[in-house]
Formats: C-alpha cells, sequence, structure tokens
C-alpha cells in the first residue's frame, strides 16, 4: 500500500469543491487526490504509480507549491460563492432552472410544434398544485433551450450563408448577433410594456417573454436554411410557411395567458373594451414576428 | 438597420430621460396627467390613461437621481469614444 508512505502535502480535505480538482490535473496524482473520496480508486491506482512516484513526490515536497495550491482553490471557492450570491441577488436562479429543465423528448415535440402546430389541440400549461409543469412534463410549458440554442445556430448560418456569399467578417457576425438580441430585447420590454398599461394581470414572467420571443429564431432558421438550400424561391416559401406556423403558435400560446386571465373579474360593459385591446395586442405581438424574421434573413439569402 | 447593445442603451437612456424631464406642475397638470388626478378608480381594473399616469410618475420618482451618474457616464464615453 504505497500511498500511505508518502507525505500528506494536502493539510485537509478540501470539503469545497471535488470538482476543481478532480481528474484534470496531470501534476496531483490519482492517488494523492482521491484519498478522501474514492478509496477504491486508491487501491486501483496504486499498483500503477510507480515511475511517476519520484517526481509526484519532489512537487509535493515542496511546501510551497502545495501552499499556492491549497490558496488558490480556497480563493477559487470564494470566488464562486460571491459570484453566486450576486447573481441570485438579481436573477432567481430556480426560477430560471425551471426553464432549462428541458430533454430531448420535449425538444422534438417542441420544435415539431413550431413548424407544425395546427394539429395540436390542447394548448393550456398544465399546473401542479399552483407551480408550473416544467417542460419535462408538459409541451406547452415555455423553456428558454431552445432559444438560446436557436439563436446560436442562427448565428452560425448567417455566417455561413455571408461566406458563401464571400460577404463574411468577423464584424458582421458580431453585428448580426447583437441586432438579433436587441430587437428580441425590444420586444420584450414592449410587451411588458403593454401589458402593465393594459393591467393584465397574468402570469407571464419576463423569462417567459423572452421565451416566447426567442421562438422566432427556429423560425429563422428554417427560413435561412430554405433560402440556402432552393435559392430565392425556397427563402420565400419557407418564410410564408414558417410566419404563419409562428404567428398560429403565438396567438394560440399567449391567447390562453392574456385573454383568459380577464375572465375572473366583472364581465361588465367595460370588459369589452379591454378584451379587445388584449386581442389586438396578441395579434400585434403575433404579426410583428414575420416582419422581424424578414428583417433579420433578408439580408443573409440574396 | 444594425444594433449594438450599446445603442440600445442609448435609445433606453433618452426615452427615461424623455419621461423624467417632465414637470408636475407646469406641464402635467395642465394636461390632467398630474398626480392629484390619478386618484381615479378603486376598481380592480384602472383605466390606461391611469397606468400610465402612474408609471410617468413612478418613472420620475425613482430615475431623477440614478439618471444624473447614467448620463453623465454617457456623456463621457461619447466625448472620448466619438
Amino acid at each position: 500500500r504505497n500511498f500511505q508512505t508518502k507525505p500528506r502535502a494536502r493539510a485537509g480535505p478540501h470539503t469545497g469543491d471535488p470538482l476543481l480538482f478532480a481528474d484534470t490535473s496531470s501534476a496531483a496524482p490519482p492517488m494523492n487526490n482521491q484519498g478522501y473520496y474514492t478509496p477504491g480508486y486508491n487501491i486501483g491506482g496504486a499498483p500503477v504509480g510507480g515511475p511517476e512516484d519520484a517526481g509526484v513526490n519532489n512537487l509535493f515536497a515542496d511546501p510551497m507549491a502545495s501552499a499556492a495550491m491549497m490558496y488558490g482553490s480556497s480563493l477559487a471557492n470564494q470566488g464562486k460563492d460571491i459570484v453566486n450570491k450576486e447573481i441570485s441577488r438579481y436573477v432567481s436562479v430556480n426560477k430560471l432552472k425551471y426553464f432549462f429543465a428541458v430533454d430531448s423528448k420535449y425538444v422534438m415535440k417542441k420544435l415539431l410544434l413550431l413548424v407544425f402546430p395546427y394539429t395540436h389541440q390542447d394548448w393550456e400549461v398544465r399546473y401542479h398544485r399552483d407551480t408550473p409543469l416544467t417542460p419535462r412534463h408538459d409541451v406547452n410549458a415555455p423553456d428558454l433551450y431552445i432559444p438560446s440554442m436557436a439563436f446560436i445556430t442562427y448565428i452560425l448560418l448567417a455566417g455561413m450563408a455571408l461566406g458563401i456569399q464571400k460577404r463574411f467578417s468577423p464584424e458582421v457576425l458580431g453585428l448580426c448577433a447583437s441586432t438579433a438580441l436587441v430587437w428580441v430585447v425590444i420586444e420584450v420590454l414592449v410587451m411588458l410594456l403593454c401589458l402593465y398599461i393594459l393591467s393584465v394581470h397574468s402570469d407571464l414572467s419576463i423569462f417567459d417573454l423572452f421565451a416566447y420571443s426567442g421562438y422566432k429564431y427556429v423560425g429563422m432558421i428554417f427560413t435561412v436554411l430554405g433560402g440556402l438550400l432552393f435559392g430565392s424561391d425556397g427563402y420565400f416559401v419557407a418564410l410564408t410557411w414558417s410566419s404563419c406556423a409562428l404567428m398560429f403558435f403565438i396567438v394560440r400560446s399567449l391567447k390562453m395567458k392574456i385573454l383568459s386571465s380577464f375572465s375572473h373579474n366583472s364581465m361588465g360593459a367595460g370588459a369589452t373594451a379591454k378584451s379587445r385591446l388584449r386581442l389586438y395586442i396578441t395579434v400585434a405581438s403575433a404579426a410583428f414576428q414575420p416582419i422581424i424574421i424578414y428583417w433579420l434573413t433578408s439580408h443573409l439569402v440574396r | 438597420m444594425a444594433f449594438t447593445l450599446y445603442s440600445l442603451i442609448q435609445a433606453v437612456i433618452l426615452c427615461v430621460n424623455a419621461v423624467a424631464v417632465l414637470h408636475e406642475d407646469r406641464f402635467l397638470s395642465k394636461i390632467g396627467w398630474g398626480v392629484d388626478q390619478s386618484v381615479g378608480g378603486f376598481g380592480d381594473e384602472p383605466g390606461i390613461k391611469v397606468q400610465l399616469m402612474n408609471l410617468v410618475r413612478s418613472v420620475r420618482t425613482v430615475m431623477r437621481v440614478p439618471l444624473i451618474a447614467v448620463n453623465s457616464v454617457c456623456i463621457v464615453l461619447l466625448l472620448l469614444f466619438g
């Protein structure tokens, strides 16, 4: 059992973060590192350490190096804690985690729904004791995974399309990315303003709005692919198809959240004007999608 | 229309400035948007005008001081980097 004869260079167990110094550092051998975590690994690793023992001994016998490593790892732990605390003050991490709790079945069904939403019957977001179900269990729940992945894919596709036309440069790619992001932010801000002014008490949080606005990236990818593969005609066909599908999807999804939230209130005479305005908001939000898809993709496909 | 995030920030700063310079006595009361005129219906659905007046009043109250700092930063950046 040769791991017991080596000096324990690390003073105490770092309960902080096994992930920081697990298997990646070649200087710290498995025997020294994982003495506290997996004794089974030690027994497996002990016989292998023949030639490296001498070098490892030198590194860890040097107190300065080991002290520096301990100091560095404790600094990293502190930094991680501070960052987590600050982030959780501004962005509720649990709420954000809800939007990324997806699995591949959900992603496939949702992508199919975004491209062909006409046969889907039930658009209601299902609840489980007052909290909405995670996207894993409910295909109608909004998520942020698809929009973020679609955004990155759109940027890559834009770069490829520009490269095919020999108009590529890294600045143009950054400009394209920030333009797309800025339009989504503008749309979310305008939606928030309209929802506040019309005093719509729905449970649409800011992340929900980002999710529903971000679904247009899927339409943009579809359009750009159609334009790249089949030329200008394919571009317009794909644009029409994805615009109609996206408009249908947005109207059906937001109708549940915006228009039905006023059914609890009194159905007096003033309710009809309000409900008309809410309908305008939903339809305007849907009609904005094809415009922005065309605006953001037409310069990629000539 | 190619945007950067900085142009969005500039646009937002300009809009908030525009809301913050509206004077209470000289302008808002004259057009019927003063704070004393927004205590309208106490039903669960205040009208659009009441919501807008509340929004203007809260923006003016909250953003007066931070806008000084943000505007100064924006001016310095514009002077330095054009």
